[in-house]
């Protein structure tokens, strides 16, 4: 008995520093300024001037339409890239198959930041700087997709071949084995891609500060920091407005599919 | 018979599947690996609007640099306490969820909500608390401790990211450990305790040996992460107080796009290369050696 109280005692007291943070976020987002370092963990008064502040300041509502659908653009790309390449060098037997895994992999050594400078290079001769192509094709056919495409080819190996030649004895072709049979089976490793692809996309900020320059192109975590006052001070209740609204929706989703997404993940771990 | 065999179908479809990998990778990753390394032998100022061939000088000064040698040491300090920290917190909160116990399924909730808070938000709010004033200060005042700025001296502020990075990602490596741990056969344990083996024992020699794929696994994926740690040094420090803070990544940031050297930051992003390179082969290299059992 006293065992457990110890274990629950000590996984509230480590929970403090996951959870505070989160919590104080979004009160003191909806706090007066002058309270913004008070240790109480309600606001006095609750104001919501703050939020109004955030669309005032900056094209808000525009740059979180661009943080998501680049973000949903990258998850949907890479998810169909990975797939289709992971799939192929699982069960596909075609010459050089092994020299261009290996040359895929390589993409595992490289991450994507060593590359910036001539990829920036790249973009600018394109006259794509301050367009969002950049956050799209290199996520998608790029470096990030490297890790995607191994846990789909880790995924689709395990999967037992029986069923893919009873479909062949149907006469069903490749392309049809793959669409009909292996990617519906795939649902739980596509679930783990499609959800690290999204965060990866969403928390992208080097790329966004090196490529992006006018306020209605930025994404959020860009925009997050470009709440600041005329002396160039941070207005930090501002700020926390504007994080709480990047930060919230995502974790109520999360809430409500926590089983199949922490299950997904780990799932993909053991295997990749 | 006709020239489309089955055989021939699936060796066009192959090359079909693996063709936008394919073509992306060489486009996005190998042909720009390539011209980093070509960068590297020139000096590149864009705003003066020169290029020009330097050979190996790049390197001398790479060699020369102090503030490289900073970064250097900034980056070592940072990827080790990540990895120690967040490995050794992530382990123990895999077997703490793993008790039987009811509840663990709120706490791991708890625990892995950081993981989906986004990155830039999250440093804020952070970046807030630990001001000389903020929270973290206040709950030390609450023990009569009078903390210190944290972000504006040089072991506080490597210490603070340190703690920042591991809180948010944590949940990640605990979830993926206590799938590990949940993989480990009962009879185990109950065999060990017949054999007079006390809870400690029993978690050197039966858990960690099984669970050492993950242990590995998720090193690798912390230690590379680590050498990619761009935004929360971008927010919470700009590499500071002095350069305690800037790791490599951060340094290429600087040189590249800051002062405009495009020459010298190719000839750091090679470094960064290597070094990744490196650690990735060298984990592959101890993942055949020391790791238990594969499947």
């Amino acid at each position: 008995m006293s065992r457990k109280v110890a274990l629950y005692g000590l996984l509230c007291l480590l929970c403090v520093p996951f959870v505070f943070p989160t919590w104080w976020m979004v009160t003191s987002s909806m706090k007066p300024i002058s309270e913004i370092f008070s240790e109480s963990l309600l606001p006095s008064e609750w104001t919501f001037s703050t939020y109004e502040t955030v669309f005032k300041m900056q094209p808000f509502g525009q740059q979180y339409w661009n943080s998501l659908y680049i973000a949903v653009v990258v998850t949907a790309g890479t998810m169909a890239v990975a797939a289709l390449a992971g799939y192929a060098f699982a069960r596909i037997r075609f010459p050089g198959q092994n020299v261009l895994f290996v040359v895929v992999l390589t993409g595992l050594l490289i991450p994507s930041e060593v590359t910036i400078v001539p990829l920036f290079q790249l973009f600018q001769s394109l006259g794509m700087t301050n367009t969002h192509w950049p956050l799209i094709i290199v996520p998608i056919f790029g470096a990030p997709c490297v890790l995607a495409i191994f846990i789909m080819r880790q995924f689709f190996i395990a999967l037992p071949p029986e069923l893919e030649e009873a479909a062949r004895m149907d006469g069903l072709g490749r392309a049809g084995i793959f669409y009909r049979i292996a990617l519906p089976l795939s649902r739980p490793a596509l679930g783990a891609v499609a959800i690290f692809t999204f965060l990866h996309s969403w928390n992208l900020y080097l790329e966004p500060i090196v490529y992006l320059s006018t306020p209605d192109m930025f994404t959020l975590p860009q925009a997050l920091t470009q709440f600041v006052d005329i002396y160039g001070g941070p207005m930090w209740n501002v700020q926390l407005a504007a994080a709480t609204m990047t930060a919230v929706p995502i974790l109520v989703v999360f809430v409500v599919a926590q089983r199949q997404f922490i299950e997904g993940l780990a799932h993909t771990g053991v295997k990749g | 018979m006709t020239f489309w065999t089955y055989r021939r179908r699936d060796n066009l479809v192959g090359y079909l599947f693996v063709a936008p990998a394919l073509l992306g990778s060489l486009a996005f990753v190998l042909v720009p690996l390539g011209m980093v390394g070509w960068y590297s032998l020139n000096e590149w100022n864009v705003l003066g609007g020169t290029f020009e061939f330097i050979g190996g000088e790049n390197y001398a000064r790479l060699l020369a640099d102090e503030k490289l040698r900073d970064s250097l040491v900034a980056t070592a300090w940072f990827a080790a306490g990540l990895v120690v920290l967040n490995l050794s917190l992530a382990l123990l909160l895999a077997v703490l969820l793993n008790q039987k116990l009811r509840g663990t399924t709120l706490f791991r909730t708890l625990f892995f909500s950081p993981v989906l808070v986004s990155l830039v938000a999250w440093t804020l709010v952070w970046q807030l608390m630990l001001q000389p004033e903020g929270s973290v200060n206040g709950l030390l005042g609450v023990f009569g401790v009078d903390g210190p700025n944290w972000l504006r001296g040089e072991t506080t502020a490597m210490v603070s990211v340190v703690v920042v990075q591991v809180i948010k990602n944590v949940g990640l490596n605990m979830v993926l450990f206590l799938a590990a741990l949940q993989g480990v056969p009962a009879p185990l344990y109950e065999a060990a305790k017949i054999d007079g083996a006390g809870a400690w024992r029993r978690f050197r020699s039966i858990t960690i040996p099984l669970i050492s794929p993950t242990i590995l696994l998720t090193s690798i994926i912390t230690i590379v992460g680590s050498l990619q740690v761009f935004a929360q040094i971008a927010v919470l420090t700009q590499g500071g107080p002095g350069t305690s803070t800037t790791v490599l990544i951060y340094y290429l940031y600087q040189q590249a796009f800051q002062f405009h050297h495009f020459g010298y930051g190719a000839t750091i992003s090679v470094l960064l290369f290597v070094i990744v390179a490196a650690l990735t082969l060298l984990q592959w290299q101890m993942r055949r050696k020391w790791v238990l059992h594969e499947s």
